[in-house]
């Protein structure tokens, strides 16, 4: 049976106002501490979660997901490591959508087939690619389109109309609000531009539409309950993990979702 | 072909966040691609700033010395800051001063690309931010000095191998920041398209001049032409002169390091390099890299070729068999760069040295009314500090020892 993942989280949103990813990049700072967080993340009602394949040259992320990566990679993190640990969790938490988030280069190495193909069998509903434009990403897009996983495509702040329009009728799944500028791991201003965005994303798109870059409060996710699908939470875990340990992520999860 | 793509290599592969900057920069490249002006006005700007055209120097007594071939050598170190750098670092600032932008950041290697930049920018009125690798900086102190009394800001990168990649990496960073008033100006001929076209054009006036100069002095066009090749944009430059000329060998010449099989080096395109089809950065071309995709450490003596990557436009030729790639050790680096100082009382970069060494190894074989070109892509005696540590000399670490305890 095949779980498609819009439809997934078009179910999903019947009961709840707003829906939450989170993410973790593999091995850092353990495979035993990343099992312990997701443990806590599906008791406290996370909806999807993003599992960084950590690459040695990730131009997009910010420095404490840079840092994690060096880490995870310093450990001997490889990929194999990924696949088996994600269908580990998979297995264990089918209730979960997980997505594997990486660089091109690693999927390049692996073989663009094979490694669509193997995320399909461990039971992902999807991808997340952050240097593949999709220009360049015209066979994964259509391999993605018959194995049924969402290759997900990103809306920036400076994208035109026409830009979203375009991006959006090759995406799957949902769509990607950056919510600002930079890298990950910044802060992000919620103010009226942010809404005059998320406006504009909404009219280019009848897919749903995740935001993140810069979430990181209950307050976060209240402002965008009502305007996105689905608050994603990046970095903030991560340096909940490093300052707290695992055992803090369930209660944060459960509060930045109190107000739903 | 796919725009931006050489054979199977280069393209854009960029973050969407990014997307609109590469647009207009398409934009803003090719109008100015398309204006005759423009060239005319870089050109005289590199005539009346930079010592252009450079000489071609006839390298008489190294010829004989070898007793082979006729050696010509393209002066690039005549530049100003010292090196084939200043072609494009200007080139691009006419192009940032067409699209209006205020601030202009760059990563740098060794500190050239980073002071050129730099230099740029005072001339141009712009602000200036230089990425560099921690590791660098320290190895680089004479370059940093300059880069900030230029007035540009010099952030230390404490991230990865803390060298040239790290340093791309995070000038990419600032910039998916501030695109709207700042420009990327890359250094070489790599980075998502169009910066190997953009920057091999800037470069190409190397070319241009040296055929012009060799036929007015040989007679007819050289049988081969050297080029150290890191990134690759010195090559690019001078091979552009030659590229519709098959007779002409052009030969790229790659770090080797302490040697190819030590696997202590920074060598991509020879046999046994070890390097492989990959994406990173931007773009597509051969890494060094791990079976799964993850970037190794480098090595060279030269700062300037120490990088993962090479240019896409390089790596297409090199599998067309159009350039043909060598590479030369650390050890034979100094020994060439110690015959051109002696022979031809002419200093080249310990970069630039890795192609005299593979001329010097083939002009023996050639015959007297052959003619080769070396590229002569910068000038060693700017890097005193590092070339003297490199030929280990006594007497210059006995002053070093001796200003420090002045300073203490």
């Amino acid at each position: 049976m095949t779980r498609e993942l819009e439809q997934v989280l078009r179910t999903r949103r019947v009961d709840k106002p707003i829906l939450l990813m989170t993410h973790l990049v593999v091995g850092y700072p353990s495979l035993e501490v990343n099992r312990a967080v997701i443990r806590q993340m599906a008791a406290h009602g996370v909806d999807c979660i993003e599992l960084q394949i950590p690459f040695s040259e990730p131009i997009a992320d910010g420095p404490v997901i840079l840092r994690a990566s060096q880490e995870s990679l310093r450990h001997g993190t490889r990929v194999e490591d990924c696949f088996r640990f994600g269908q580990e969790m998979a297995r264990e938490y089918p209730d979960i959508c997980f997505l594997f988030m990486t660089y091109y280069n690693i999927v390049f190495k692996y073989g663009e087939q094979n490694f669509l193909h193997r995320t399909r069998d461990i039971g992902f509903l999807g991808t997340i690619i952050p240097d593949l434009p999709p220009e360049e990403g015209q066979e994964y897009l259509k391999t993605s389109k018959k194995l049924g996983l969402a290759p997900i495509l990103f809306f920036t702040p400076t994208s035109s109309d026409k830009r979203m329009r375009e991006v959006a009728g090759q995406g799957q799944g949902f769509m990607y609000c950056v919510a600002r500028r930079g890298v990950t791991g910044g802060q992000t201003a919620f103010d009226s531009s942010l809404d005059q965005y998320l406006e504009r994303c909404r009219r280019a798109t009848d897919l749903p539409l995740a935001v993140g870059f810069g979430i990181s409060s209950r307050e976060d996710v209240a402002l965008l309950t009502g305007k996105a699908d689905m608050a994603v939470i990046g970095t903030a875990t991560i340096r909940l993990v490093d300052q707290e340990g695992a055992e803090a992520t369930g209660p944060f999860v459960a509060g930045l979702l109190a107000s739903r | 072909m796919k725009k931006g793509y050489y054979g199977q290599w280069g393209g854009a592969f960029i973050p969407e966040v990014l997307q609109a900057t590469f647009e207009s920069l398409n934009k803003a490249y090719a109008a100015a691609r398309n204006d005759p002006s423009f060239w005319q006005e870089y050109v005289a700007l590199m005539g009346n700033y930079s010592c252009r055209p450079t000489p071609l120097t006839y390298a008489e007594n190294l010829s004989r010395h070898l007793g082979g071939a006729k050696i010509y050598i393209k002066r690039e170190d005549l530049n100003h800051t010292g090196a084939h750098k200043a072609n494009n670092v200007m080139g691009q600032g006419l192009l940032v001063r067409r699209m209006g932008k205020k601030r202009v950041i760059a990563e740098t290697g060794a500190g050239q690309h980073g002071v050129a930049t730099a230099t740029m920018a005072a001339r141009f009125g712009f602000q200036c931010t230089i990425y560099m690798g921690e590791e660098d900086v320290a190895r680089q102190r004479p370059n940093v000095f300059w880069m900030e009394k230029l007035g540009a800001t010099v952030v230390p990168v404490t991230d990865g191998s803390r060298t040239l990649k790290d340093a791309m990496n995070e000038a990419f960073r600032d910039w998916v920041t501030s695109m709207d008033e700042t420009h990327y100006v890359i250094g070489t001929v790599c980075g998502p398209h169009p910066f190997p076209e953009m920057v091999a054009w800037f470069q190409s006036i190397i070319g241009q001049e040296a055929r012009e100069q060799i036929v007015q002095q040989h007679g007819r066009l050289p049988d081969r032409v050297y080029a150290c090749v890191g990134g690759g944009s010195n090559a690019m430059g001078i091979f552009q002169g030659f590229l519709d000329a098959p007779d002409v060998d052009l030969i790229g010449v790659e770090a080797g390091g302490m040697g190819i099989d030590t696997g202590q080096h920074a060598a991509r395109m020879v046999p046994g390099c070890g390097a492989s089809a990959g994406v990173a950065q931007g773009y597509k071309t051969m890494f060094l890299q791990d079976p799964e995709g993850q970037m190794l450490d480098t090595h060279s003596i030269a700062a300037g070729l120490d990088y993962v990557g090479v240019s896409p436009i390089l790596a297409h030729f090199g599998e067309q068999g159009r350039v043909r790639f060598e590479s030369a050790t650390d050890a034979e680096v100094i020994a060439a760069l110690s015959l051109a100082m002696r022979t031809e009382g002419l200093i080249p970069a310990m970069e630039s040295a890795h192609a005299f060494v593979q001329a010097i190894k083939e002009a023996p074989a050639m015959s007297p009314d052959q003619a080769l070109i070396i590229n002569m892509s910068g000038r060693g005696d700017k890097d005193i500090f590092t070339i003297a540590h490199a030929f280990d000399d006594p007497s210059w670490k006995e002053f070093i020892v001796k200003r420090a305890e002045a300073y203490r």
